[in-house]
């Protein structure tokens, strides 16, 4: 049967092109590989090469004519044993590529589908959670007992808690291992990994090169292979050498794969600043992870939300980047005994509840928001202080029904203001509590500066209590 | 600082452009097979690029798609002594080393053109395909990233003990990424089952080898002591030559091995480059001296193959190729929902 060939498109931005010149003419044999013309494409002159064997039979565009549309037949091509007289009708068949479109709009058609885990017709409830969340919806999470798991508590530094965490979870499943910087012989740059190459073996624990990229790409693998690591960045300014595999390679292959395949890993490692170490050791990342959709991004602030967190990451079967602080390790708090706790990511907490303003931190930012709501205490300002936990997905619920109730919202953060945390909370209130508010929603965040070195600069870059005091007296109009 | 600096770069080593002087040799009827199965599987990837790049002439596959055609002796030597445990894992020029997997036609050609029956479900595309069931762990649009995902294969391989091993493809432009020596560094520590494959087809999109790299790309493991190879990649039996020793080697427990497979294109970097840094000669003397599958074709015909059975290969293929291509249309493109679907794995409370 004599067949059609088109005019191809040759980049993805092509519609119409140029026919320069055709290099075979009417009755020359073509096999398939062999070049027959030359076209003009939008961007440069092409080769077209034909696909199937057989003799040219009909050019029907001429060589030189310009504007010839993608997919129109530009010349026929007939079988062996074809003649001439055997073209019919020259207009092209095309066949459209069909849409689900129609059965969108019709919701009793039929969807076709390959398998049974498709996500819902159209006009079915949705009750996933992620779905949800991806669309915007603010969504009430599940009940969680917390309370429950401090009925039996040590004292411990955020430190011991992330080792222990880790420890529980290795005991628990051999898939699970701890590779970075000095993790293993060294015991951890900040001492996090401490007795962990002891307990667990070089297997298990491992020193890698100063190669950020190339082990974080490593380790992505080595989740894709059945593996759940924990990769400790030293801290998260160098894990910005990684940034290509913990968003292109962890974070977006499970959509590449059409849920296929995925990544369960934990990134974590100190965050943030520290002290006088300057512009490049001294910066939050939370802004730029939770940016990201296909990453979950978690920032403990005390030690039982440490071990909470990090447990219920290591168990998670998504990429997550883990955000802790060098200045929190040392500190110390209570956290539930039971191998059991673990904090559902997702989820804030109300640390201080209070029903004048509603503050909002994450991270070494809630204990100075705890320290600021005291000292508001004593000026006769009741402040509600939320401890975010997790960054994404973030609880939106829980800072909403605290707006509602309050009115007002300061939101704490180290980072800097731009996009960042604050923004997104200033835009969750504007869009679900605008009718709620009293006042204009208020960050409180670093400076718009590099970090500076001297010990007065850096001091003025980072948010203190007093400044969460000045912002929360603000939208309450207290001066 | 060492006086031998000095030396002057060896002109790279282009692949010959000598037809091989080996025969087969391989009178037996195993021997027989094994050149019936390569010309199958090599004629198998080059009809199915050949449709691709059809499909995408009419609009069907949009976007980048990166054909394989010429360098089809590459994979099919080198995934002819794999064993079933061995992982997979390449750049965005995919297509050829999905098929020679075993993953399904169908499904590849379905994801190119972004229906719902297609691999990734249609959210992939040509770049972007796994599958666990055949251990083809991507597909990777990052140049430079396979490799270190590769690694991390294989140190999964070494420690769920498994005898398995990894096999990292990358171009040659791959191969100036950082993180390719990085993981060099690191698979030879810690003695990582890894097979690095570097396809050189002698050009990084436009950019020729010798303007890119210095040095020869088999021979930037020595410092770390891995042992590299250089191949001549229009012979399908020589590959497989080497990728078995190679892989027989990395499988003993001796750590990686580099492979340096001299190839080449016959298409442009992607459907639209028009590959005007090279020249038509040199093009058409690739296709016409060297093509790894004329010179197994004529192997064939030598050990007595008659036309019409090749014929009939041919178009036993082209069946298989039409019919992906046709269920490519056919399948419908994915659900709107699907646009939120598979962003993360839903953890239940």
């Amino acid at each position: 049967m004599p067949t059609n060939i088109l005019m191809p498109a040759l980049s993805p931005t092509m519609t119409e092109g140029n026919l320069a010149k055709w290099l075979k003419a009417e009755g020359d044999t073509i096999e398939s590989g062999d070049v027959i013309a030359e076209i003009e494409t939008d961007k440069a002159t092409m080769e077209v090469e034909a696909v199937d064997d057989g003799i040219l039979g009909k050019i029907l565009v001429s060589e030189g004519t310009e504007g010839v549309p993608v997919n129109s037949p530009i010349a026929i091509l007939l079988e062996e044993g074809e003649s001439v007289d055997d073209i019919g009708d020259t207009s092209a068949a095309v066949i459209p590529a069909p849409s689900n479109d129609d059965a969108a709009v019709d919701v009793s058609a039929p969807v076709v589908q390959s398998s049974s885990d498709v996500a819902q017709a159209a006009g079915t409830i949705i009750e996933n959670r992620d779905i949800l969340y991806a669309q915007g919806k603010v969504i009430e999470p599940p009940p969680f007992d917390e309370a429950s798991f401090f009925t039996d508590t040590i004292n411990q530094t955020v430190r011991d808690a992330l080792r222990d965490a880790m420890a529980e979870e290795m005991r628990a499943d051999d898939r699970v291992y701890l590779m970075g910087e000095e993790v293993a012989e060294y015991q951890g740059a900040y001492k996090i990994s401490q007795g962990l190459l002891d307990e667990f073996g070089a297997r298990r624990v491992i020193d890698t090169p100063i190669t950020e990229h190339g082990f974080a790409g490593m380790a992505v693998g080595s989740a894709m292979n059945g593996l759940k690591p924990i990769i400790e960045f030293m801290t998260w300014n160098f894990g910005m050498q990684a940034i290509d595999h913990i968003i292109n390679s962890a974070g977006k292959t499970l959509y590449m794969a059409g849920g296929k395949l995925g990544c369960p890993i934990v990134f974590r490692g100190p965050n943030g600043a520290a002290s006088r170490v300057g512009a490049q050791h001294s910066q939050c990342y939370a802004s730029w992870y939770a940016h990201v959709p296909g990453l979950k991004v978690v920032a403990p602030w005390s030690a039982a939300d440490a071990k909470g967190l990090l447990k219920a990451s290591i168990r998670d079967p998504n990429p997550i980047v883990f955000l802790e602080n060098e200045m929190m390790y040392g500190q110390s708090f209570d956290v539930p005994t039971s191998e059991d706790f673990e904090i559902p990511i997702g989820r804030a907490k109300i640390e201080r509840a209070g029903a004048d303003v509603t503050i909002v931190a994450y991270s070494i930012m809630v204990g100075k928001a705890l320290e600021a709501a005291t000292e508001l205490a004593e000026q006769g300002i009741d402040a509600e202080v939320i401890n975010l936990r997790t960054i994404r997905p973030l609880d939106r619920w829980t800072i909403l029904e605290s707006v509602k109730k309050t009115n007002r919202i300061v939101s704490v953060e180290e980072g800097w203001p731009f996009a960042g945390i604050g923004a997104e909370i200033a835009a969750l209130c504007g869009e679900h509590a605008f009718d709620y508010l009293d006042a204009p929603v208020t960050r409180v965040c670093g400076a718009d500066v590099p970090m500076p070195y001297a010990a007065n600069l850096e001091d003025l870059a980072l948010p203190k209590p007093k400044d969460i005091v000045n912002a929360v007296r603000k939208v309450c109009y207290a001066d | 600082m060492a006086a031998s600096k000095t030396k002057k770069k060896p002109a790279p080593k282009k692949p010959s452009q000598k037809a091989s002087k080996k025969t087969v040799g391989k009178t037996d009827k195993a021997g027989l097979e094994q050149l019936k199965k390569f010309y199958y599987d090599m004629l198998m990837i080059r009809r199915f690029e050949e449709k691709a790049g059809q499909l995408y002439g009419m609009g069907l596959i949009g976007g980048f798609c990166h054909l394989y055609i010429g360098q089809e002796a590459v994979v099919t030597g080198i995934s002819s002594v794999q064993e079933p445990q061995d992982t997979v894992v390449t750049s965005y020029r995919d297509h050829a080393h999905m098929l020679a997997c075993g993953m399904d036609p169908k499904g590849i050609m379905a994801e190119l053109t972004g229906r719902i029956d297609g691999y990734s479900r249609g959210k992939g595309g040509s770049m972007h395909m796994f599958s666990r069931e055949k251990n083809f762990f991507g597909g990777h649009g990052i140049v430079g990233a396979g490799t270190s995902i590769g690694a991390g294969l294989g140190f999964a391989h070494k420690y769920k003990g498994d005898n398995g091993v990894a096999v990292a493809y990358m171009g040659d432009g791959a191969s100036n990424q950082g993180q390719v020596a990085e993981c060099y560094n690191m698979a030879a520590l810690w003695d990582l089952p890894v097979l690095f494959v570097i396809e050189n087809n002698q050009y990084g999109m436009g950019t020729s080898v010798s303007r890119s790299s210095a040095g020869q790309l088999y021979r930037r493991g020595e410092g770390y002591g891995i042992p590299g190879e250089q191949v001549d990649g229009m012979d399908v039996f020589a590959v497989q030559k080497a990728a078995e020793q190679a892989l027989g080697y990395i499988r003993s427990g001796s750590g990686p091995y580099i492979l340096e497979v001299m190839t080449y294109r016959y298409r442009g970097h992607s459907m639209s480059d028009p590959a005007k840094y090279r020249s038509k000669e040199e093009v058409s003397t690739m296709k016409t001296e060297r093509d790894p599958i004329t010179q197994v074709k004529d192997m064939l015909q030598k050990q007595g193959i008659e036309e019409a059975e090749l014929k009939q290969i041919d178009k036993d293929i082209k069946a298989i190729v039409g019919a992906a291509a046709e269920f490519a249309q056919v399948s419908p493109e994915p659900h709107v929902d699907e646009l939120w679907t598979d962003i993360l794995v839903e953890v239940q409370d």
